[in-house]
């Protein structure tokens, strides 16, 4: 949690090579993204794919959806005879 | 002679190297900001010999640096060992899209200027849309009528959102705020006098989002950061520092797949955060220029984005890396907003050349290119019930097509 009206600032003088603090940070983040578990290309495209095709069907601008159901499809003009 | 940089920290954020201007002005800013009437503020400076007798003997720069290096090392050939297909080549067996017709069936006209951003109601017929003018209008998008009309105190209104409850917009813009106007059914009653204040930035807001409820809004700024706000008390709950520069666009994870989000900013980097703890959790940098636009594939398993590059591209999250390039020789202006369609076969991508191409996902082609608008396109979202989606543009209209 980050409270504003908690804060205690410390401002600290560096000198010379200052950017040591954000190095660290740099490193840090290195090391954690390196650490995650990632699969192979070719069975997140099958996920992706999969996701697609079960989901076609309902995809109303994929299989094209009727004036009917579509609010904004204009409306089949009725006429008196 | 030495050059001194600021270290900024407090106990609970990370630090963060600020030149002397900027904290400043920061000081100056926070000081008076009524969230902070309360509590004990501390600032002292230590001597420089202190602060080195801190480093630890292995940290110096020249090993972090070298250290730096070999993880970046690492992590492309962790990322390159997986990459053993293209997703069009798994792709090939899939039955082609047919041809492809959508038309504009509603023009939205109003706004005085350019029209920066606009939001879906979950039910499915109100939009929200701010311009350069300074207003932000409530539509019915089926009647074209206009239902709502607030002025903002600032021109480029450059966010808008739409509660999930339908009852309050969220706004803002160069004020560098968030603020939420609670929509009233009373049509002469002035919403401006409603407004409440929830969040503050340094710099301009370039994105906001409600999160599942109306009581939290995550915004994203041109100071570079991300943040996620209460919106009753205006308290600021988590904030996303990662991005070098400023930060364009945000695009929550769908609900199922948990607290997450996705940035894009002008240091060409896409983020992946946790919300609860405010850490970057991937980070994507292969655009070559400004992420105007991100948004989730439906399943919450990768994200697609534009950029000033004239490409849109699709990151798979568990792949942790760019698995598609949406692009053509012919594309030469930059993409300012995406969105998918229900299924997450279609990918819309709004242009700065006025058009709107419409891209097969899977096999990386265009399907179609949408004529209508007379400049820029600048936003565009799918409605929720994925039966339309509206693009609003630099020449004053949005657009509903389907």
């Amino acid at each position: 949690m980050c409270d504003h009206r908690c804060f205690v600032y410390e401002i600290v003088k560096m000198s010379g090579s200052s950017n040591l603090v954000a190095m660290k940070k740099i490193v840090q983040q290195l090391r954690f993204e390196a650490s995650i578990n990632r699969v192979k290309v070719s069975q997140a495209a099958a996920d992706l794919q999969q996701f697609c095709m079960q989901n076609a069907l309902q995809d109303p601008l994929l299989t094209g959806v009727s004036s009917s159901t579509n609010p904004f499809r204009p409306q089949k003009v009725c006429s008196f005879l | 002679t030495c050059e001194y940089n600021y270290v900024l920290s407090c106990i609970s954020c990370e630090p963060r190297v600020l030149s002397l201007q900027n904290i400043l002005s920061l000081i100056l800013f926070l000081l008076p900001a009524s969230a902070l009437t309360t509590g004990i503020y501390m600032i002292f400076s230590t001597k420089p010999e202190m602060a080195t007798q801190e480093v630890q003997p292995n940290e110096t720069l020249t090993n972090l640096k070298a250290e730096s290096d070999t993880l970046k090392t690492k992590l492309e050939d962790e990322r390159a060992k997986l990459h053993d297909v293209e997703l069009h080549q798994v792709a090939e067996k899939v039955d082609g899209l047919g041809q492809f017709i959508m038309k504009t069936r509603r023009t939205l006209k109003g706004h005085g200027n350019k029209v920066l951003c606009m939001d879906w109601c979950k039910d499915k017929r109100r939009i929200v849309s701010s311009s350069q003018d300074g207003k932000v209008i409530v539509w019915d998008a089926f009647t074209t009528n206009k239902e709502h009309a607030v002025t903002m105190p600032c021109t480029w209104v450059m966010a808008c959102a739409y509660a999930p409850s339908g009852c309050a917009v969220a706004c803002g813009g160069l004020d560098n705020k968030c603020s939420v106007y609670p929509l009233s059914l009373d049509k002469n009653e002035n919403l401006a006098a409603k407004k409440k204040s929830v969040a503050m930035h340094t710099n301009y807001l370039s994105a906001c989002s409600f999160t599942n409820s109306d009581m939290q809004i995550l915004t994203s700024s041109g100071d570079g950061t991300c943040a996620l706000w209460d919106v009753e008390s205006g308290q600021l709950l988590q904030s996303f520092h990662g991005h070098a520069a400023d930060v364009l666009c945000l695009d929550l994870a769908p609900s199922e797949t948990g607290n997450t989000f996705v940035s894009g900013g002008c240091d060409k980097k896409a983020n992946v955060w946790d919300m609860r703890s405010g850490q970057c959790i991937q980070s994507f940098e292969t655009h070559e220029s400004d992420i105007n636009s991100v948004r989730y594939y439906p399943s919450g398993d990768a994200f697609a984005s534009g950029s000033d590059d004239a490409t849109c591209r699709l990151y798979d999250l568990r792949a942790d890396r760019e698995v598609a390039i949406y692009s053509k020789e012919s594309i030469i202006f930059g993409a300012s907003s995406v969105d998918f369609s229900l299924s997450g076969r279609l990918l819309f991508g709004g242009y700065n050349d006025y058009t709107i191409n419409v891209w097969d996902v899977l096999k990386g082609t265009r399907v179609s290119i949408l004529f209508g608008h007379e400049n820029r396109v600048s936003t565009l979202r799918l409605s929720p019930d994925g039966t339309a989606f509206c693009s609003g543009s630099w020449d004053h209209t949005l657009r509903i097509w389907a």
